[in-house]
């Protein structure tokens, strides 16, 4: 049970990886950083079986923090908008050195 | 506090007298600087730049020379006689700059009746003040020391200083810089003073390099003159040349015996080896040759008469370029023991007597004249203070310091008059050429009778003061020669004995020169025919009293200054050798090591010989250029032609400073702005090093800048890569 619950885990976290290495637009890529943490999520849970739980105690604190990250991100993406009238990366380089 | 740390040293015969107060001697003149530079500061902020000639004030000093005089001020005041208004604290400096000088006069003539009245003064009478520099175990004392010696130039320095300070008052009435003038001449005294009462080498350094900045200070007063600036900044640099000698030496006294201070040096000189001895000497006199304008670094006191004239007369001929004198009458323990750097010290100033002498056959400018008579008279000193005859060479450093400070003020009078005359006249004519002067005998009495005092004086007529010190010297040489330390030593291979006789004969022949030339110089300016011209012949007139009675009173001294040492044979003309009994504490020991334990004695039948001699040759000299001379023939300045043949040499100074300029000079600015400039700050510094570096950084800057994309999705796959290789990394571990 637990190798099928962290091998989804792992499918879940790499097309996570794949959609913010490959995809331009950030709200994309937002929603497939939210996938790689749900994917954590989810093998902390299947792990707190085996190893008490602790596990699900960090699920909590993940939510947690991957919600105020939203509300900041969020609010990014919305004044980048208003600023570039589009939300693609490729176009955000102001750290360029 | 002073006085407590001077009440310590006791168990000196001087102390609790008044030489308790020698402390004060260079404070006076220090306070007047400081008086008369606060009047000279004040007034450049009430009233904007009061000083230099920035705005009028050029043509004004007094003695200033007229060449130089602006045009647009010689036009623009038309017929009327213009007076330039004086500076307005001229009144307060003139008070302040003599009297200062007046008092430490007074001041040294009690400390000196305490000296003559205390008995067993072998030892110097030194003051502690504070310690300078402690190194370790070995400390340097601010510490000044009264003996016989440093009595003897106090005396000289504030009692001719305070003549010259006075003749100052009326030489510089008009001058736009009056105050400065005496801040100056003040400060100078102070250094001076520090010089020669310096207990260490180190003080009198300090002394040293203040003289020398004075010297630069006043010799370019007029600096807004390029010429007078560039004078300045050359006696200035070639004064470093000998600076460099003396420091040398000091670090060398350190290293061998740790002693620097006059007393612990003079006891422990006998631990050095000969060949540092040598050395240490040889450097002393490399600074002795600067200062006191000796081969070969004479250059720079003829051009130092850029300065007023009073400057030449306290500076450039009466107490500064005697310090080098000094120096080695201080340091006769060390020359006693090297007769190698003493005949060195000999020969120098013998070959610079005679090449001065020379030069000043052939010069026009009045000034000039003097300058290389001092430059040659100060040879002779060297001469007898190389051959170990120290009594005799601070002996004619103090009459030379007498005549040639009245014949230097003398001609500041006459270019005083003359000067006069052509501001009177808005004439440009050169108020120091003697072509342009001429009969002034009718006009200035008073210092055409003086000067000739002074002129008899350094020929070594009887029995001026000039003809006992200067056959006190050559005598001394004569005596050597036969028997000393000296003439058993070889000097370059040659014995010492012939080179000394040697010496004596320049010395001799230099004699004949000096009365040529100074000869000349009456001549050309008192006799023969007026040629200053008709309308100035008017504005000739004698200089006010304050002006003359320094004049008078150096001309006694120059009269009489020759009964401080008269030789044993003339012992019916009073007490004989008192200056040689006066310096015995310091310098008598040195004086017997080089003759050889046992004081000098001549034959009378051969010192009458040598005084007949000498007597003979000045009075051949003297009717030699009376003779030969024809003032009635003498054209101006504007009218004359250029010398021909070996005068043409001789007027052009036996070109050295050409060949200066030539060997020395002007390399050192080529190799200075091609390699020192061009290569080695321009193209290594700048270009290599510092923006090189910049480049090198800016490169490496650039690099690094290009992984900086700014693009999210580059930093993602940077990240994804470096787990994917940290994790490969655990996994195939």
């Amino acid at each position: 049970m637990i190798q099928e619950a962290l091998f989804f885990s792992a499918v879940l976290f790499i097309i996570g990886v794949i959609g913010v290495l490959t995809r331009r637009n950030a709200i994309i890529i937002f929603m497939c950083v939210e996938l790689m943490l749900n994917a954590v999520n989810l093998s902390f849970v299947a792990l707190s079986r085996l190893y008490g739980i602790a596990g699900q105690v960090f699920v909590i604190f993940v939510m947690t923090v991957a919600a105020a990250e939203a509300a900041v991100g969020l609010a990014i993406i919305i004044s980048i908008f208003r600023h570039h009238e589009n939300v693609d990366l490729r176009n955000i380089n102001l750290m360029r050195g | 506090m002073l006085l407590q740390q001077v009440a310590a040293t006791t168990g000196h015969p001087l102390s609790g007298t008044v030489a308790d107060w020698m402390w004060l001697l260079p404070l006076l003149p220090l306070l007047g600087f400081v008086l008369n530079g606060l009047l000279a500061v004040v007034s450049v902020y009430r009233r904007g730049p009061a000083d230099p000639a920035a705005e009028s004030g050029h043509g004004h000093g007094a003695g200033h020379e007229a060449v130089h005089a602006d045009p647009a001020h010689a036009g623009a005041h038309g017929t009327h006689h213009h007076v330039p208004p004086r500076h307005k604290f001229a009144g307060l400096a003139s008070i302040i700059g003599p009297a200062v000088l007046f008092a430490a006069f007074g001041l040294a003539v009690s400390i000196f009746g305490a000296m003559s009245g205390a008995s067993h003064l072998e030892q110097p009478y030194v003051q502690r003040y504070f310690t300078w520099m402690p190194v370790g175990d070995f400390r340097i004392e601010a510490a000044f020391q009264l003996d016989q010696l440093s009595m003897i130039m106090v005396l000289v320095i504030t009692g001719v200083g305070a003549l010259i300070h006075l003749f100052s008052v009326g030489y510089m009435r008009d001058d736009p810089g009056y105050p400065r003038f005496f801040a100056y001449l003040n400060l100078f005294v102070f250094f001076m003073l520090v010089l020669v009462l310096g207990a260490s080498y180190p003080v009198m350094f300090v002394g040293w390099e203040g003289v020398g900045l004075c010297s630069y200070l006043l010799i370019g007063f007029w600096f807004s003159d390029k010429a007078n600036a560039d004078a300045g900044k050359k006696a200035f640099i070639v004064n470093r040349i000998g600076d460099f000698g003396f420091l040398v030496a000091m670090f060398l006294l350190y290293a061998n015996i740790a002693a620097l201070d006059f007393v612990g040096v003079s006891q422990r000189a006998g631990e050095l080896a000969p060949a540092i001895v040598t050395a240490i000497c040889l450097f002393f006199f490399l600074g002795c040759a600067g200062k006191s304008a000796q081969i070969p670094l004479y250059v720079w006191l003829p051009d130092a008469m850029a300065g007023p004239t009073p400057v030449s007369a306290l500076i450039h001929a009466a107490t500064m370029v005697t310090a080098g004198v000094y120096l080695i009458a201080r340091s006769a323990v060390l020359f006693a023991l090297s007769p190698v750097a003493s005949l060195t010290v000999a020969v120098v100033g013998a070959l610079t007597a005679l090449l001065a002498a020379t030069i000043g056959l052939k010069q026009w400018d009045i000034k000039r004249v003097l300058a290389y008579s001092t430059v040659s008279q100060l040879g002779y000193m060297f001469v007898g203070v190389g051959v170990g005859a120290y009594a005799a060479g601070i002996f004619h450093l103090v009459t030379h310091a007498f005549f040639k400070a009245l014949l230097f003020l003398g001609s500041g009078s006459v270019i005083f008059a003359l000067h006069r005359a052509y501001h009177a006249t808005h004439s440009r004519a050169d108020a120091q050429d003697m072509r342009n002067m001429g009969g002034l005998r009718r006009y200035l009495p008073w210092t055409f009778a003086l000067m000739w005092i002074a002129t008899l004086a350094i020929s070594g007529i009887p029995p001026l003061s000039g003809f006992f010190s200067k056959d006190e010297i050559l005598a001394g040489v004569f005596a050597r020669a036969g028997h000393s330390t000296l003439a058993e030593a070889t000097w370059l291979g040659i014995p010492g004995g012939p080179l000394l006789y040697a010496i004596y004969g320049i010395g001799l022949f230099t004699a004949l020169l000096t009365a040529i030339y100074m000869t000349r110089m009456m001549l050309y300016t008192f006799h023969g025919p007026n040629r200053t011209g008709e309308t100035e012949r008017s504005h000739l007139a004698e200089a006010p009293w304050v002006m003359t009675l320094p004049l008078v009173v150096l001309g006694i001294l120059s009269a009489i200054g020759g009964w401080l040492n008269i030789p044993e044979i003339m012992g019916f003309l009073g007490p004989p050798q008192w200056l040689h009994h006066w310096l015995d504490p310091v310098v008598g020991a040195p004086t017997l090591a080089v003759t050889g334990g046992e004081a000098v004695h001549l034959a009378h039948r051969t010192e009458y010989f040598l005084i007949g001699g000498a007597v003979a040759i000045a009075v051949v000299g003297i009717l030699f250029a009376v003779v030969r001379l024809k003032p009635a023939r003498l054209v101006t300045k504007d009218q004359a032609v250029p010398e021909r043949g070996f005068a043409r040499v001789l007027a052009n100074k036996w070109y050295v400073d050409e060949a200066y300029d030539r060997t020395i000079v002007r390399p050192v600015v080529g190799v200075s702005r091609r390699l020192l400039w061009t290569v080695t700050d321009k193209w290594l510094i700048d270009g290599l090093l510092v923006n090189g570096s910049a480049r090198v950084t800016s490169f490496f800057g650039r690099l690094g800048s290009y992984l900086q994309t700014g693009s999210v999705s580059t930093y993602a796959w940077a990240i994804v890569l470096g787990v994917l290789v940290v994790l490969g990394a655990f996994t195939l571990r």
